[in-house]
């Protein structure tokens, strides 16, 4: 099985009709994914290569049945574009958009988890979820993951930045090793859907055997992450931490990457994934190999 | 980015928040004249983005037009751990009679706002959160929630402050708050937060970063235009790109921030010393690959570049084809050693051998790239 979304999964674009949500759009739909609607109030009654436009996720849920979202929508109207979609009835919300503005994030999350507490965002600032063969929502090329594999363990990922997110597919692929389900939770300060969330998720879930978890400097995620690995998984994890070389204080790139009086440092999150039985590597090739040793021992 | 002191008081002063009047003054003069219309007892104050400033000598009273002249000479030019002092903020001094802490920020695991008050203000919080956690009175606030009075004033109650300052504090903190979420604040830090003899609160100094994502929603022209930032990491934001500079000699560009941050991880790994940390993003087009060649060329440290690439929606060939046209755009002094990887590398690779020489190599692994332009770097 995959987790949060599968061949059955009918999703919305918010921003189809722009370049962004058009391009992706179009490839997830490619892939296989369900896109059934688009959303664009100025647009409403056209369509997209055959995909509906509609005025809200509403209209388009009511219409197609939706039952998911996917977020293309620029920074600015987010927040706008997340209630629309709470309020129109779907329950798995992913927010690709990068660079909004943390005092919305912190506002739609707390938001949305007290009024609608079914409701799932992932992101913002991620670059989607993929459960290779099934479905593919987001920016991910669908064609650097390999599906389960008959008679083989099959591995999730669970990952905080978004090349490194490919670089684990990709590697997996390598080394012939299927994928339940991808998960880009993002890097930005209050993801929708945590490390937590994922781990439980597939530790909940029969297919995936063991779990890749790659995350970053700053913040307190990999911490907790390792604390619920400790005590509530017995499925095998593998690790990267990105950051292991930054000086302090220096701002790299994500809002999340920022290590400060000796918290959040790479070294800090390896030593308590190590202490949580998690086999951590120095690179993402180490990981991968971490990975492979793994899957060797639950064949 | 982070503000100086006098553009995080103008910033509270924005939301009716009380800070003590003062001047910027970039020169002696301007210093004097500025103290003169204050009146003393005035503070002249250097305005460094870094902590320590007192204790440097960065922060004195003058009690007269004469004193004034002598701090404002002494603390124009002073170098406070790597920061000279181009502009002081001279201000009206304050009597005090206690000091406090209150600060505002994100608690990214509660996914709440977090706001701590302390009675013992004007310290290293850090210290204090180390030595007496008790001393710091913490509450989470539900950014939908928003903090009421009535939350704000049991709070205040519990950091036991001096009674006189409760009314005071309430309305303060609450103007605290509106500041950091209306103003987009990732911090809001206050410390001092003084009570005065006549028992008024205010704030005697600023600690404010912004969050450079809101910025299309405010003007902050001026707050941008006084970033200090060296020349290659000016260089870099011209051109969109995000960099920070860093103390080695392998120039590193690579697509991704994860990718970027692994890329420093493994050159310092396997024993050289990245000279930068450069996210080109998630395509690889040539004109972005030019821009970031351009920003590594001219950074007389760097012996080799390592250009780290992983082709997703991005195919190898493009990519490659992207390198390639940026390599004939722009004149590169060092060797460049490229590792390409993802959808269609082969296609990709093959593009790359065909114009591969000694200062053109292209390997397989992220590994085995980032021995070689160690080792590169290391000969020249």
């Amino acid at each position: 099985m995959s987790i949060f979304v599968d061949e059955t999964t009918k999703v919305v674009y918010q921003g189809l009709t722009g370049s962004q949500g058009k391009f992706y759009g179009l490839r997830n739909r490619d892939y296989g994914t369900q896109v059934v609607a688009g959303t664009n109030p100025k647009k409403a009654g056209t369509d997209v290569e055959g995909i509906p436009v509609f005025a809200n996720v509403g209209e388009a849920v009511a219409a197609t049945g939706a039952n998911a979202s996917c977020i293309f929508i620029p920074a600015p109207g987010v927040k706008d574009a997340v209630l629309d979609a709470v309020n129109g009835g779907v329950e798995f919300i992913v927010v690709i958009t990068e660079g909004v503005p943390a005092q919305d994030e912190a506002w739609f999350f707390n938001k949305v988890k007290r009024d609608n507490p079914n409701v799932r965002i992932l992101g913002p600032n991620c670059p989607g979820i993929i459960s290779p063969g099934k479905a593919n929502i987001g920016i991910t090329a669908g064609e650097i993951a390999l599906a389960p594999q008959p008679g083989k363990p099959s591995v999730g990922i669970v990952s905080r930045s978004g090349t490194l997110t490919y670089q684990a597919l990709y590697e997996l692929k390598l080394q012939g090793i299927g994928v339940t389900t991808c998960v880009g939770i993002g890097g930005d300060p209050v993801p929708g859907t945590s490390f937590i969330d994922c781990l439980e998720a597939f530790e909940a879930d029969p297919e995936t055997r063991a779990v890749m978890m790659i995350g970053e400097i700053g913040g307190s995620a990999e911490e907790e992450a390792a604390e619920f690995i400790a005590n509530k998984m017995s499925k095998p994890v593998s690790s990267y931490i990105a950051g292991v070389t930054a000086p302090a204080g220096k701002k790299m790139g994500h809002a999340g990457a920022i290590v400060s009086g000796g918290k959040g440092t790479a070294a800090a999150k390896m030593e308590a994934l190590q202490a949580a039985g998690v086999k951590v590597g120095n690179n993402p090739t180490e990981a991968g190999e971490l990975m492979v040793e793994i899957v060797k021992g639950l064949a | 980015m982070d503000l100086f002191e006098y553009q995080g008081k103008q910033f509270f002063a924005g939301y009716g928040i009380a800070v003590s009047p003062g001047e910027v003054a970039d020169t002696v003069d301007d210093a004097v004249a500025a103290a003169d219309r204050l009146g003393y007892p005035v503070v002249v104050k250097a305005q460094v983005m870094v902590g320590g400033r007192g204790k440097a000598g960065g922060v004195k009273l003058a009690a007269n037009t004469a004193e004034a002249r002598e701090h404002a000479e002494f603390i124009l030019g002073l170098d406070i751990k790597g920061h000279v002092v181009k502009r002081l903020w001279i201000e009206k001094a304050s009597d005090i009679a206690e000091e406090y802490y209150a600060s505002f920020t994100l608690d990214r695991a509660a996914k709440k706002h977090l706001g701590m008050l302390s009675a013992q203000g004007g310290v290293e919080i850090e210290t204090v959160a180390e030595e007496d956690p008790d001393a710091i009175a913490k509450i989470w606030i539900d950014p939908v929630e928003g903090l009421t009075e009535a939350v704000a004033r049991a709070w205040v109650e519990e950091a036991k402050l001096n009674p006189l300052a409760n009314d005071g504090a309430v309305e303060l903190l609450q103007k605290l708050y509106t500041a950091f979420t209306d103003g987009d604040a990732d911090l809001a830090e206050v410390n001092p937060l003084i009570l005065t003899p006549e028992g008024k609160v205010h704030a005697l100094d600023a600690k404010v970063t912004l969050d450079d994502n809101a910025s299309y929603r405010h003007d902050w022209a001026e707050y941008e235009a006084s970033q200090v930032r060296d020349e290659r990491e000016q260089a870099a934001h011209d051109k969109g790109l995000q960099y920070v500079g860093l103390d080695g000699y392998v120039g590193v560009i690579a697509n991704g921030a994860g990718l970027a941050m692994s890329t420093v991880d493994i050159v310092n790994q396997v024993g050289g010393q990245a000279a930068n940390f450069l996210d080109i993003g998630g395509g690889a087009n040539a004109e972005v690959m030019a821009g970031a060649l351009e920003v590594i060329n001219n950074d007389p440290t760097v012996r080799a570049i390592f250009i780290n690439i992983f082709g997703g929606i991005t195919k190898g060939e493009e990519v490659a084809n992207g390198i390639v046209t940026a390599l004939g755009r722009v004149k590169i002094d060092s060797p460049i050693v490229i590792r390409l990887d993802g959808t269609n590398a082969d296609q990709g690779r093959a593009i790359l051998a065909a114009h591969e020489s000694e200062s053109l190599v292209s390997k397989p692994t992220m590994l085995e790239a980032a021995r070689a332009v160690v080792e590169i770097a290391g000969k020249r």
